[in-house]
């Protein structure tokens, strides 16, 4: 079942055109990112499936309401994590959680135990009582994700979950995210820069660029559709032995850069020792050689020509 | 309405209130600049004589109420500012809350803060001798007092909402709302020069002040009847708190 829906979804800015024509779907209990650099309208669109901004054009659905037709029934379904903090940090965590439960009409009795529940989910049932102010940015992240839990969402929306927080917070926080899936069915539809998060929350990405979505797919599928293995190494004599393996057809591409060379080869473990004997052959010194799987920056450079890291340099 | 909203409105107006509480400035500064006001401008103008006038922290007691509960009520509009800046109105917009409610519960919470405010100084003014009419006198009081309140968190909200800083707010305050103080005839009678009688008809807070003293107030001569006041505070509310609304509905984040 499509819990959400979007049908040639558009937003305009004075002529900057920020999300274009997009449509895609999202089905229920999956854990869904857009994944793209800075700019790309990730934000944008999730300001409009939220109804925090009116579409330009086009029209959307979540869990059977429009977006612009029957909003409050929409917010009603909907928890959201927004990129910048959006808690009252003059009130007590347990407070701001209050507010939200009386915002979406939960009622006595569910309010208190609901809002023990998802401070134990986040483990912050020892800082209910403690001023927001005080709370480290990790901690006011969890919060987030705990109230937008409080009225058992169908869809949490998270913008950007873990920018700008350490490693170990991240780990943590992809956790919450994975609990909740499984534990609450809750479907999750988030935006994401970060390639090591989408890969490793994610059931399927779509990857958006300048406002377009440019595939949509597993991210098994996407990894494997760029294909190879990649094959790095350093030698003594680079010029030459690249010159060599050109003529390799097992190879799919070369790159040399300045102190390595990048190969696309299939079932890169099986390549390596057929490297180092050819390099052996030529008396040429491999000093070292690895083999990595296709990750999601691969993917983008393969469907954009660019890698995100110079998108944003 | 469903009750849901409701529920709403309280929490809303219950922030209001422990943010009121919570913030030890505000609490004292919201006091104590007042109290200055009325305390060195009396004494400052005791000796000096304005026409139509027997005592003057009598005449002054009204204008310092209302400078109060005007300057709180337009920072609690304008603590959307606030709100939209520190991410948290995102929070108040995306719940399944009519905007409607939003405002009142907003509104509310303002008004019962700047209401507190104003019934300390008037307290305080009465301590110190100012003679106050009767009851229905000081019924009528207070329902200035919730008009002013009303129009001037309406008024915030205005500013707010097409504002994107505070930057805004200041000028606004230095270069609009402080000359329309001085010349509401909160600190002195305006009908003496005639240039300023003039402006006075075309000033929002001249109505609220004269007739806040004309109700408050037995012994001094105001302009209009209160009730006249009373009926322009009333139309001016009902724009100011319409245009608030308006404005505000329409922000999006």
């Amino acid at each position: 079942m499509d819990i959400i829906k979007t049908n040639n979804l558009t937003k305009n800015f004075d002529g900057l055109t920020a999300v274009d024509t997009i449509s895609f779907s999202v089905k229920k209990g999956e854990i869904f990112g857009f994944l793209g650099p800075n700019g790309a309208g990730k934000t944008t669109t999730i300001k409009m499936l939220t109804t925090l901004l009116h579409p330009t054009k086009g029209s959307a659905e979540i869990a059977g309401f429009d977006i612009t037709g029957s909003r409050d029934k929409v917010r009603r379904n909907i928890g959201v994590v927004f990129q910048e903090p959006a808690l009252d940090i003059e009130l007590t965590g347990g407070e701001n959680l209050e507010y939200h439960a009386r915002m979406y009409g939960l009622n006595r009795n569910k309010r208190k135990t609901r809002i023990d529940d998802v401070l134990n989910l986040v483990d912050l049932e020892d800082k209910k009582n403690v001023i927001v102010k005080n709370y480290s940015g990790g901690m006011k992240r969890r919060l987030e994700i705990a109230r937008g839990l409080m009225h058992y969402p169908t869809v949490l929306f998270l913008d950007e979950p873990t920018l700008g927080l350490d490693a170990q917070t991240r780990r943590a926080i992809w956790n919450y995210i994975g609990k909740m899936n499984k534990e609450e069915g809750t479907t999750i539809f988030l935006t994401t820069h970060y390639m090591d998060e989408a890969d490793f929350l994610c059931d399927r990405i779509g990857i958006i660029d300048h406002g377009k979505i440019l595939v949509i797919d597993s991210v098994t599928n996407l990894k494997n559709s760029v294909g190879n293995d990649v094959i790095t190494l350093s030698c003594s004599d680079m010029v030459k032995l690249v010159k060599r393996l050109e003529e390799e057809s097992w190879i799919s591409n070369i790159e040399q850069h300045e102190t390595f060379v990048t190969l696309g080869v299939e079932k890169g473990e099986e390549k390596i020792p057929v490297i180092i004997e050819i390099a052996q052959s030529l008396n040429i010194r491999i000093k070292s050689i690895s083999v990595r799987k296709p990750t999601l920056d691969d993917v983008f450079l393969h469907f954009t020509g660019r890698t995100m890291r110079d998108q944003e340099t | 309405m469903k009750s849901v909203e409701f529920q709403a409105i309280y929490i809303m107006w219950l922030r209001q209130m422990k943010r009121f509480v919570r913030s030890k400035s505000r609490l004292v500064s919201s006091i104590v600049q007042p109290l200055f006001f009325l305390f060195i401008l009396g004494s400052g103008f005791r000796v000096a004589t304005f026409a139509g006038v027997d005592d003057y922290l009598s005449f002054l007691a009204p204008g310092i109420i209302a400078m109060a509960i005007l300057f709180s009520s337009m920072f609690t509009g304008i603590s959307v500012l606030w709100d939209k800046q520190f991410g948290f109105l995102q929070e108040v917009l995306v719940a399944p809350v009519s905007r409607f409610s939003i405002i009142i519960g907003r509104t509310l919470g303002g008004a019962t803060v700047a209401l507190i405010q104003g019934i300390i100084i008037l307290l305080i003014a009465l301590s110190l001798g100012v003679k106050v009419s009767g009851i229905f006198g000081l019924l009528l009081t207070f329902v200035f007092m919730t008009l002013i309140a009303f129009t001037a968190v309406g008024f915030g909200l205005v500013l707010a909402s097409k504002m994107e800083d505070f930057q805004g707010f200041q000028l606004i305050m230095n270069l609009l709302i402080m000359p329309l103080l001085f010349l509401s005839s909160a600190f002195f009678p305006v009908t003496a020069n005639p240039t300023m009688k003039t402006i006075s008809y075309f000033n929002p807070l001249f109505y609220m002040v004269d007739g806040l003293r004309g109700s408050l107030i037995i012994g001094t001569a105001t302009v209009n009847s209160p009730m006249l006041d009373l009926l322009v505070v009333l139309v001016i509310c009902f724009i100011m708190m319409g245009l608030g609304s308006y404005f505000f509905s329409k922000c999006e984040v």
